[in-house]
């Protein structure tokens, strides 16, 4: 790093300042190269997984299993026609399309009618449901998981998308509870009262002032619910016991068993799956905008 | 026809709290007035306003909106119409659509709501602005929204919660005009919180004072500048504020800076020490020479200079007047020098005596 004083405004007016001084917001030459290159090793490590399996994807399956390594080698579509049109992958698709959907759904309707009551009223039991909602996020899935399979079991439910739907939403609502009050909070409680005031209950309040506003909590909330169901593999291969009844989690699995591992198929479905998390990600991060709230409140 | 309002020994005690934030309020606003609550921070104004508003409980008494008990409906049941202090506009919504909105959601057909925005948009100077969403309002644009969210409704009451403490100096003052005048106009009883008491005396009939919860008095402005029933009143309202002083009372005068200030005759009945707190304002300090009877010396430590008026803020010479400064409005453009010995009498009839006790105040007659 450079020994000379950071130039300050008062020290230095821009007429008079010798072209070679640094301001305070710029960097040494050493600095600007150290942090570049920490920057894009740092992306090319988080970047180059999801490239190699992008690149082999489009490979034969014989040229995944060669030792010798190649970035394009024969490229063709053939793995993704064998997967769209050999396995099993639609159907699972469709299932996992069905029990994300419905766990966004009513995650975001059980986690922003929690939050709102957290943030806005008082209640018996307020704290205690606080932290309920806090320890339940400790246990690890591990242990959860045969309690919650005995559960789905005396209710019917394994084999089910329903019982997905279930354990998916005990993950991501209280975790989502707790993010939403934290955003709710943050809307002036003078917007709830006026609303009381021009005539509207609390349901009233919370569906058409409230939830106006907290657009980028709840599409937050949206994003996160749907990653908690999309790509989740555990309580899948756990409660899920027919082939049809795969999701994408546990389908994929099938391709990759102890012996004969299928990488071919398994490349082109991963690029697959992660299709429909990008189309989700994008409509989520257009209410990503900050200051909806600016202008209702003053100060 | 307008409504009155009436609080009947209205009391709000917070939960885990032990002494009430308001206590036993008993006020009575007449119908068409302009009632402004005044009082320091945490005096319960604000608290009565929201009780009035069903925002807060009534733990004990009532509270009635003309012959109506409104003190267990809900807000939207009272009929009534609220200005925040920082508007509570609704952010997602135009200018049109909050100030719309409660007639939206009473069910009122489209065209009739329409009418009734441009109506008050019209008012307030807000046409050109209906379109637009609450950020990109200026302050004072905003406030005019606020207020127009509260007349479109064509309420029985208005309350309003310092309306005027986000707006900057200059726009507080015109603004103060205008909803006043506002207010004569529509003829629609009015509850009016500030700490501000120049507000208090400009803008209401009839001012409220609070503090700690209790009710001090209600009257005229005039009234409460004249006739303050406690220091407290009297400290509080008027600016610059009252002189006010406990002096050691002998042979019927008040003994202020070695002077020998005469007190009437009733206030020396009833005083009960031998001291007394006196009172006296700004304006009723006339500059005297050494020899008037009843003059005592003020050295001048900061002159105020304003153009059309002058205060002397100065130091009680040679006593133990337990107030910071005196205070006195002298002729403007022809002011003693800082640090000049200066000789002031109370003009006769206008001096206040309190018990020094209770801060209640003695006859002056």
């Amino acid at each position: 790093m450079s020994s000379m004083p950071p130039a300050t405004a008062t020290e230095t007016p821009a007429a008079v300042t010798p072209p070679r001084v640094r301001g305070r917001e710029d960097r040494s030459l050493l600095a600007s190269v150290a942090l570049h290159g920490t920057l894009i090793v740092a992306t090319f490590i988080a970047l180059f997984p999801v490239l190699w399996v992008m690149l082999s994807s489009i490979k034969p399956a014989s040229e995944i299993r060669r030792t010798e390594i190649s970035l394009f080698a024969s490229p063709t579509l053939e793995n993704y026609r064998k997967v769209l049109f050999d396995t099993n992958f639609p159907q699972w698709f469709l299932n996992s399309v069905i029990v994300a959907a419905f766990t966004m759904v009513i995650g975001i309707a059980m986690s922003a009618s929690a939050g709102y009551a957290l943030s806005r009223f008082n209640f018996p039991g307020k704290r205690g449901l606080m932290w309920v909602f806090l320890l339940t996020q400790m246990f690890p899935v591990a242990i959860l998981i045969v309690p919650i399979y005995t559960i789905m079991a005396n209710l019917g439910l394994i084999d089910t998308k329903a019982s997905l739907v279930i354990a998916y939403c005990t993950v991501a609502v209280p975790f989502c509870a707790w993010m939403l009050r934290g955003y709710f909070d943050t809307i002036p409680r003078e917007l709830d009262e006026a609303a009381a005031l021009d005539g509207l209950g609390p349901f009233g309040t919370f569906y058409r002032v409230i939830l106006p506003l907290a657009r980028p909590g709840l599409a937050v909330t949206a994003f996160y619910t749907f990653l908690t169901a999309w790509g989740e593999v555990a309580y899948a291969i756990a409660f899920m016991q027919t082939d049809d009844h795969y999701t994408l989690g546990a389908g994929l699995q099938q391709f990759v068993p102890q012996f004969s591992p299928r990488w071919d198929l398994l490349t082109a479905g991963a690029v697959l799956i992660t299709i429909p998390a990008a189309i989700v990600f994008f409509f989520a991060q257009k209410h990503l905008v900050a200051g909806l709230t600016a202008g209702g409140t003053k100060g | 026809m307008p409504t009155s309002v009436t609080f009947d020994q209205a009391t709000r005690i917070y939960p885990g709290m032990t002494t009430p934030a308001v206590s036993a309020l008993d006020l009575e606003v007449r119908p068409g007035e302009f009632l402004v609550l005044v009082g320091p921070s945490g005096s319960g104004k604000s608290t009565a306003l929201r009780m009035l508003a069903g925002l807060e409980d009534v733990n004990q008494g009532r509270i009635l909106i003309g012959d109506k008990d409104v003190t267990h409906l809900r807000p939207k049941d009272r009929d009534i119409a609220m200005v925040f202090q920082n508007y509570a506009l609704y952010p997602h919504m135009s200018v049109a659509e909050n100030m719309g909105f409660a007639l939206k959601i009473a069910g009122s057909p489209k065209a009739d709501i329409e009418a009734r925005v441009l109506e008050a948009a019209k008012i307030l100077d807000l046409v050109d602005y209906l379109d637009r969403k609450p950020k990109a309002l200026s302050g004072g644009q905003r406030q005019r929204v606020a207020m127009g969210r509260a007349i479109v409704r064509q309420p029985q009451v208005f309350l309003m919660d310092e309306p005027l403490s986000n707006l900057d100096a200059k726009l507080r003052v015109s603004t103060r005009t205008q909803i006043a005048s506002l207010q004569r106009r529509l003829d629609t009883t009015t509850v009016y919180v500030t700490h501000d008491q120049v507000e208090a005396m400009t803008m209401g009939d009839r001012v409220a004072v609070l503090k700690d919860g209790l009710l001090q008095q209600v009257d005229t402005p005039l009234g409460l500048y004249d006739n303050p029933t406690n220091a407290f009143v009297a400290g509080f309202i008027g600016s610059p504020a009252m002189n006010l002083g406990t002096f050691t009372v002998a042979d019927g005068h008040a003994l202020i800076g070695g002077a020998k200030v005469p007190l009437p005759r009733s206030t020396v009945g009833a005083i009960t020490g031998d001291q007394v707190q006196v009172g006296f304002r700004p304006e009723a300090l006339e500059l005297s020479s050494e020899t008037d009877p009843g003059s005592f010396p003020v050295e001048a430590l900061v002159i105020e200079e304003l153009g059309s008026d002058a205060f002397l803020y100065g130091n009680l010479i040679g006593d133990d007047l337990r107030a910071d400064h005196i205070v006195a409005r002298i002729a403007p453009r022809s002011v003693p020098a800082k640090g000049a010995k200066v000789w002031f009498t109370i003009a006769p009839g206008r001096i206040h005596a309190f018990d020094v006790e209770t801060g209640d105040a003695l006859p002056t007659d």
